[in-house]
């Protein structure tokens, strides 16, 4: 029988080696049930999304905490279409300005989780995406 | 007192021990006090424990200090092993550096904001630099871009640093500076600075982090693998020895472990055999402990559990002059004391309810002064959010003044010395410490260890059981997972783009203003010193000799070459480190 198992991948893109929060959002990620592959530190838009199409992911969850969003995000959401990917979930976890969000959620972002989150909402959001 | 008898008192003692043992008029008191309560009226919990899951009993008595000894083990302030504090008089004699870190956007814009504060009184410089210059890359490289001037201030070359400490007197200043695998680079641009001041670099003083080591195990700012890392470390402190006697060439973090999701006694433990570590390679290269190790520092968070930071300070000093005086045979008693930089726990503050963070930091700052620290930064407001606004900085700094001026704590020296609480405290935090230092130790050091992922593994592991006991409520965050309400948007400092449109243009008239020639060769000549080293060049003493590259450094950066070549220089020469990602 195939594997079912929702397939997520985790992300820390950029210069920032941060990596608190997307550590604790793999386990808790993979604690729930799903399959979890962590891209290690310092990611492109290009590693990640080419990671993407070889994992063939479900989700990445991006973990962004410098500022950065407004430049990466963009970039891999045209990589990801370029690469017809179109159906994968593109989540963003960390520190954004919410004027940033309407642009953010503009360019494909399904969801962006702002600090305080409970793990448990991510892994409902998730699930719920994908229930059968 | 004899070697035997001095290791024995010093032991570090516990005393949440099954053989505590109760006066009979403590134990009345349980009987006729105590039970009689707690069958009207319950406990809120089962068990009390430490942010970092530490247990507290209900109460602490003159039980839970059975093995304690007042004369080895807290003794005067002044004296070791230092548990009171590192100066006689502490906080009367002198208040503490009020050090404010701040670095975003352009030399231009931080310059600015260091005025502003030390015209309010401010009384050192911390310098936040951006991603890019923190990882090596000049501000118009490709992996910078959306990243400059965000987290710091861009800095590519002596040509920013002038800028940044243009009418700032670098003799009158102490200036800290936040960076790590640059390290050498950036403060051989500083002292360039100094130079073109007239300041004598024998007179400056200040901090550099650079602090490789915490780097591996928790921040990930990291270049190069750890040895040649190491080796550059080394050079600075050669370097600080011979030219800067008052500057410290390194600041022993172990604010980014704990940021990390560590515990207190993690955040100790790692921190302490961090320093260790840097010792023991010192001393390989042929160093004399009382002549470098005087002008190491450190560097510890203040997070929220009042007393388990306290403690952990006390703890700190007593551990330092331990591990210098019994390992390393030091006589100088200002290789003994320990002392550190503080700053409150940015992983404590939230996006929720931001006002709130004002009071997490006020107690935060609270505990590190009640700890003895010789300089503090405290937090600002709407750092869960972004850099600081100067209004949010202005606040922050004034908390620090309050505690100093209103307060009253700075009157007394370690006011809370003897208190049965904080010192139990304090032995068990010193304990559970030194279990860890001695499995690094077994593991063959703190290199070593982090090759295999140890610390790294210790901390994942602890910051996921918080993560959970937050869910659970467990540990209740105030704003975040209980007292939730609703709140305005917060005014926040933003970085556009055209920081790095200006970092380009300047180090494009950079680069066709310099001699390219002198460049490339302070470059190979850097390049050639940087080959010198390999560790089967050790020589027959088992010291490891090779070229110091800090004089090499200083000319390529005099010559105006970037911080992005420099370091490429040395990429070339000793490749990059990639970690082996755990989750």
């Amino acid at each position: 029988m195939p594997d079912k198992r929702i397939r997520v991948l985790i992300a820390k893109p950029g210069l920032d080696g941060h990596d608190r929060g997307a550590k604790v959002i793999a386990r808790a990620l993979r604690d729930a049930g799903m399959e979890v592959i962590y891209t290690g530190l310092r990611q492109t838009p290009e590693m990640i999304a080419s990671a993407a199409v070889q994992e063939d992911v479900n989700v990445i969850g991006l973990s962004i905490l410098s500022g950065a969003h407004n430049t990466i995000c963009p970039q891999l959401m045209k990589l990801l279409r370029e690469k017809g990917m179109d159906d994968v979930t593109v989540l963003v976890g960390g520190i954004i300005p919410e004027a940033d969000i309407p642009a953010l959620k503009q360019s494909g972002i399904a969801e962006i989780f702002l600090p305080g989150t409970s793990t448990q909402a991510i892994i409902d959001f998730i699930q719920k995406k994908y229930a059968a | 007192m004899s070697d035997s008898t001095k290791a024995k008192t010093l032991a570090p003692a516990t005393s949440i021990s099954p053989e505590r043992k109760p006066s009979s008029e403590e134990k009345s008191w349980e009987t006729n006090i105590l039970a009689p309560a707690l069958a009207k009226a319950p406990e809120r919990q089962k068990q009390f424990t430490t942010l970092s899951g530490h247990p507290i009993r209900r109460l602490y008595t003159d039980a839970d200090l059975t093995n304690w000894d007042s004369k080895t083990q807290l003794a005067h302030p002044g004296e070791p092993p230092y548990t009171r504090g590192i100066h006689a008089t502490m906080h009367r004699g002198r208040l503490w550096t009020m050090r404010q870190f701040a670095g975003f956007g352009t030399a231009e814009d931080t310059n600015e904001r260091f005025r502003y504060l030390l015209a309010h009184g401010q009384t050192g410089l911390s310098t936040a630099f951006d991603l890019p210059t923190l990882m090596g890359y000049d501000s118009d490289h490709p992996l910078s871009e959306g990243e400059v001037g965000k987290c710091g201030v861009a800095i590519s070359s002596l040509a920013d640093m002038e800028v940044l400490f243009d009418r700032i007197p670098l003799s009158e200043v102490t200036t800290s500076m936040t960076i790590n695998s640059p390290a050498p680079v950036i403060w051989a641009m500083y002292l360039a600075v100094a130079e073109k001041q007239g300041a004598d670099w024998k007179q400056i003083a200040g901090t550099l982090q650079n602090d490789i080591l915490k780097e591996y195990i928790a921040q990930k700012e990291y270049i190069y693998p750890p040895e040649p890392s190491m080796r550059l470390v080394i050079d600075t402190f050669e370097f600080a020895v011979k030219h800067t006697p008052k500057f410290n060439p390194i600041s022993i973090s172990g604010y980014h472990i704990r940021e990390a999701g560590s515990t207190a006694i993690q955040e100790l433990a790692f921190t302490l055999r961090d320093g260790m570590e840097y010792v023991e390679w010192a001393l390989r290269r042929g160093m004399q402990i009382d002549d470098f190790a005087p002008q190491l520092s450190f560097f510890f968070n203040a997070h929220s559990d009042f007393f388990e930071e306290i403690a952990k300070y006390r703890a700190a000093r007593r551990i330092w002059f331990k591990a210098v005086s019994e390992r390393y045979g030091a006589k100088n008693p200002r290789t003994w004391a320990l002392r550190f930089h503080s700053q409150t726990a940015g992983c404590s503050l939230t996006a929720q309810q931001p006002f709130n963070n004002v009071v997490r930091t006020a107690l935060q700052a609270l505990s590190a002064v009640l700890g003895g620290t010789q300089s503090l930064h405290t937090n600002s407001l709407d750092e869960a959010w972004a850099l600081p606004t100067e209004f949010a900085a202005t606040i922050a700094l004034r908390t620090q003044q309050i505690i100093a001026h209103e307060t009253g704590v700075t009157n007394t020296v370690d006011p809370l010395g003897g208190s049965y609480f904080v010192e139990a405290l304090t032995n068990e935090v010193e304990a559970g410490a030194w279990d860890y230092i001695r499995k690094i130790d077994a593991m063959g050091g703190m290199v070593a260890a982090i090759e295999r992922s140890y610390p790294q593994r210790e901390i994942a592991e602890a910051s996921y059981r918080y993560q959970l006991a937050l869910d659970k409520k467990e540990k209740i965050m105030v704003g975040v997972n209980d007292f939730v309400s609703d709140e305005r948007p917060l005014e926040i400092l933003q970085i556009d783009e055209t920081v790095a449109h200006r970092q380009h243009v300047r180090l494009k008239k950079l680069r066709a203003d310099r001699s390219q020639s002198e460049v490339d060769r302070a470059l190979l000549v850097l390049k050639r010193a940087a080959e010198t080293y390999n560790a089967s060049t050790a020589s027959s003493n088992g010291h490891l000799s090779h070229e110091n590259l800090m004089p090499h450094i200083y000319s390529a950066v005099k010559a105006y070459a970037t911080l992005g070549e420099i370091c490429d220089a040395m990429r070339t020469v000793f490749g990059t480190y990639e970690e082996t990602a755990i989750t």
